[in-house]
């Protein structure tokens, strides 16, 4: 029994920027089933960091428990990384982020993780606009119990045992607009050339930045009649937007079509252009968001691409407003001004 | 681009590369596995059904399949296809009563094969099982033609050259040894149905310069000389030695002049180290025997004096290329370089000589004096003779000999059946599928990191005392082990159901060396820029599916696959799976 990945990788592939190659962000091998989204959405991730020549040091991958919880072990082996208690993970995530601010937060989370028992958690992590990426692998199904319906099935979608599931679906992407988070995005974890571009612009929002990435689980929710299933997400797709990401010293080389894009420019520079495949849709006016969500699910198709984004977030620290130096680095120099500051203050008080 | 259509045998043979570069199209990944298993014997079949020699060429074939061995484009070296042959010849147990024996009853036909070197061998193997009565004529004491008179005893042992000629000559094969046939004309008057013609390229190349004439009795012809070194007609050479060439067989002579006493043995090139002939390992053997070779110096002359050989001048060039890639050698104006010498061997090349063939007999000869043959069935212009090896289009290898040695052999069969020669046998394929379980492939999938392993030789001290010494001692089997596990199984192929992929991208995120990419179809060219990784072997294939549901198509670049099964591993629909494809040129007797 062999099940090695082989060393050798294509002797034509180029490094990135700071000399890694691609392979250098990849992880141990899956232990998922084969087939699963949520590796290709690993498979994303890599290529996002890759391209966008992140430094693996100066990344932390978090995430709580369930099959979309294993993944951080399969992508960015060289970067820190936390597996918490389940739907926990936004604690840690807050806790790290307050700590050091300097590191970019990478969560991972499913829909049992994030949709049941940790719903709480995410509600609040993202009300106060922690500077991290959410991704949530969404199958619709506790994929690690055998498949039961979870807390984001749609109603009426058939399980692989053949029920029709009776009760409401949570939709995250609902949910947290109308939490009022400040990145909200949507994808499929079949579709690489939207995911990709949606991780890296994610990566640079300044806040809590949220993909609900539907990820069809191959084992128990990819037969006829689930709604998560590699053929039904395909068959009613229907994106907003035909998205690029810009970094910010990439100078724009492509030319738009006037009326049918938009861009947004991020506080480092950076910029996503998105080729608007509907007319009346801002990406920056959450009504027009919500809207259109609310019309795409009457309408049976499912709504993907950025669908939300506030250029002008101010994440956690600058609410708190913390100093820019990262918590954990500061020592008893600058903690401790010293006597002769303390006689100060304790004069005013005289 | 179309899809690809895989039921085309030549689309998955030259997916494995070092069988489609064989001129045998041996099924090397087929006897490497059975070599890693120790089930050496039957190993030692395979190669022997296909070609013929494998102790032989195990220990002295070109190898083209090395060059074009996958693993050199993944890393520096190519597996050790060529001495893991010797490793199954080296430990085989009993063969004999593997290889078919000739029927008592004859079928009633009679061929004559002139030369008794590696093509005619063949034809003899081949076609003795089917009843021919064969009668191979040499002008040797003894079977083996070049394979005896030119590769020197201490790369190829004549114990191990006896046995496999006698596999052959024991399927009752009429010998007419020390018989040099000096007339065609005769050869048809005798009641041969076919006659095949495989006296190999046996006139080594002069070089008239001054002083040739004069010095002729310490000039010599480089196969010459090895015939006669090979027949104990030569034991010695003088302590200077000189060799005039930069091929192989320049590297057997110099080598084999270190052993009869040329203590300063020097091999002049006139052009560049790049382009000689010889093969690297060849000049490395050479180098590793303290042979000097020089290059940019053609010879100007020999010096001779009072009637005795002096040395050899030289001049000194450089070359240079025109835009059409065509070299030219400029004298660099440096003085001429004279270099003492005892003897001097010219080995520059060798040509076909068929003086003994009458021009009047139907038999047409083109160019170069070579005759005008059938590039498919080695027909000559006279229906019942037939050409082979090194007589046919000029100077190859055993490896091409043996090829037109099966080739021959089926014309000749149709020929003698009275059917169509032209009308050539399929070759026999087979596409099996290779999962025994959860991870588990009939093969060891698992990329081994090792580097390719050297093989062992014999000290220098000892082997340079005595010509028969062979210098290679081969791969132990542990080690036949260990550089077996380094062959890419490319014989075990991704194949492609396009019906049942449901497109999750699994097989493309876990590959290892990112050949597979889905994507809309395009021209090949276009294509080619647009994959997961650069396509930038155009000698490698485009798998290409029909279209997916997604109106793309799946795209796979063979160049650098590793065969690992990831993909196949990864699918959750066995969209792609892992099935052994055994390609096996027919041959005119069916040997295993």
């Amino acid at each position: 029994m062999t099940y090695i990945k082989p060393k050798f990788r294509h002797p034509g592939l180029k490094r990135n920027k700071i000399g890694f190659a691609k392979s250098d962000y990849e992880g141990a091998i899956s232990t998922l089933c084969a087939g699963c989204g949520h590796d290709s959405i690993s498979g994303a991730i890599i290529q996002a960091c890759y391209e966008m020549a992140i430094e693996p040091h100066h990344l932390a991958k978090l995430s709580g428990i369930g099959c979309s919880s294993k993944t951080p072990t399969y992508f960015l082996g060289n970067s820190h990384g936390f597996n918490s208690v389940h739907g926990r993970m936004p604690s840690i995530a807050t806790g790290a982020n307050l700590a050091n601010r300097d590191l970019i937060y990478l969560g991972v989370s499913g829909d049992g993780d994030s949709a049941s028992i940790g719903l709480g958690q995410f509600c609040h992590v993202l009300r106060r606009n922690l500077n991290m990426v959410y991704i949530v692998m969404n199958n619709g199904c506790y994929g690690l119990t055998k498949g039961q319906d979870s807390a984001t099935a749609d109603p009426g979608s058939v399980s692989k045992e053949g029920s029709n599931n009776a009760f409401q679906a949570i939709d995250l992407v609902g949910l947290s607009l109308e939490l009022g988070a400040t990145f909200v995005a949507r994808s499929f974890s079949g579709d690489k050339k939207q995911l990709v571009p949606l991780i890296k612009a994610a990566m640079s929002h300044p806040g809590f930045a949220f993909l609900d990435i539907i990820s069809p689980c191959v084992t128990f929710n990819n037969n006829p009649g689930s709604t998560k299933s590699y053929d039904y997400v395909r068959e009613h797709i229907a994106a907003t937007s035909r998205l690029d990401f810009v970094p910010e010293e990439k100078e724009i080389t492509v030319s738009y079509e006037e009326g049918t894009s938009a861009s947004v420019r991020l506080h480092d520079g950076s910029l996503i252009h998105l080729q608007k495949l509907s007319p009346h849709w801002d990406p920056t006016d959450r009504d027009s968001a919500m809207n259109h969500l609310q019309k795409a699910k009457s309408h049976g198709e499912i709504l993907t691409g950025l669908l939300y984004i506030d250029p002008h977030s101010g994440d956690l620290h600058q609410l708190l407003d913390t100093v820019a130096q990262p918590l954990n680095t500061l020592r008893e120099k600058e903690l401790c001004p010293g006597r002769a500051v303390l006689e100060e203050i304790n004069a005013e008080y005289r | 681009m179309k899809p690809t259509n895989i039921n085309n045998p030549e689309y998955f043979h030259k997916v494995v590369d070092c069988q489609y570069a064989c001129p045998a199209h041996t099924p090397v990944p087929e006897y490497i596995r059975l070599i890693a298993a120790e089930r050496y014997t039957e190993a030692y079949m395979v190669n022997w059904e296909s070609n013929v020699f494998p102790g032989i060429l195990g220990r002295t074939c070109d190898r083209p399949c090395e060059p074009a061995c996958r693993r050199g484009r993944i890393e520096e070296e190519p597996v050790a296809i060529c001495r893991l042959k010797r490793v199954a010849a080296d430990n085989k147990g009993e063969v004999k009563s593997r290889m078919p024996q000739a029927p008592e009853k004859k079928n009633g036909k009679k061929i004559a094969l002139i030369g008794g070197g590696p093509a005619s061998l063949t034809v003899a193997r081949d076609l003795a099982p089917l009843g021919y009565e064969i009668h191979l004529y040499d002008d040797w004491h003894k079977g083996g033609g070049m394979m005896r008179s030119q590769i020197p005893a201490f790369r190829l042992p004549e114990s191990v050259l006896d046995e496999e000629v006698n596999y052959i000559l024991e399927m009752g094969i009429h010998t007419h040894f020390n018989h040099y046939v000096s007339s065609m004309k005769e050869m048809l008057e005798k009641d041969y149905d076919a006659i095949f013609v495989g006296t190999g390229a046996p006139k080594g190349r002069d070089l008239i310069l001054p002083g040739r004439e004069e010095g002729a009795k310490n000039i010599h012809i480089g196969i010459e000389f090895l015939a006669n070194v090979a027949f104990s007609h030569v034991d010695k050479i003088g302590k200077k030695v000189i060799i005039l060439g930069g091929g192989n067989t320049a590297m057997d002579c110099c080598r084999t002049s270190r052993r009869l006493g040329g203590d300063e043995v020097t091999v002049v090139v006139r052009s560049p180290f790049e382009e000689m002939k010889a093969s690297p390992w060849e000049i490395e053997d050479a180098r590793a025997e303290d042979i000097p070779i020089l290059n940019n110096m053609p010879p100007k002359e020999f010096v001779v004096e009072n009637g005795r050989l002096k040395g050899v001048i030289f001049e000194k060039v450089r070359a240079e290329y025109d835009e059409n890639g065509r070299r030219k050698l400029v004298p660099t104006g440096e003085p001429d370089v004279f270099i003492e010498a005892d003897d001097v061997i010219i080995a520059i090349g060798q040509d076909n000589a068929f003086p003994w063939i009458e021009r009047d007999l139907g038999i047409e000869f083109g160019k170069w004096d070579i005759p005008v043959l059938d590039k498919v069935s080695f027909q000559s212009t006279l229906p019942q003779v037939f050409f082979g090896g090194d007589a046919a289009f000029g100077p190859e290898n055993i490896i091409t000999a043996v090829a037109h040695g099966h080739q021959a052999a089926i014309s000749i069969d149709l020929y003698c059946q009275g059917k169509d020669i032209l009308d050539r046998p399929s070759p026999m394929t087979n596409l099996i599928h290779q999962k025994m379980g959860i991870h588990e492939w009939s093969y060891d999938s698992a990329v081994v990191d090792d580097l390719r392993y050297k093989v062992p030789h014999e000290v220098k001290s000892i082997t340079l005392t005595n010509r028969k010494i062979e210098v290679e001692l081969g791969f132990d089997p542990p080690t036949g082990f260990k550089e077996a596990q380094r062959c890419l199984n490319c014989d075990i192929q991704t194949v492609f159901t396009a019906s049942t992929c449901i497109e999750c991208d699994a097989c493309v995120d876990i590959c290892p060396t990112s050949c597979i990419t889905f994507t809309e179809n395009g021209e090949e060219e276009d294509l080619r820029t647009r994959l997961s990784a650069p396509a930038e072997n155009k000698t490698q294939d485009l798998y290409v599916s029909e279209v997916l549901p997604t109106k793309r198509v799946m795209v796979k670049d063979e160049d650098v696959c590793l065969h690992c099964g990831l993909c196949a591993e990864r699918c959750p629909t066995s969209a792609w799976d892992m099935q052994k494809f055994l390609y096996n040129v027919t041959k005119a007797s069916k040997i295993l």
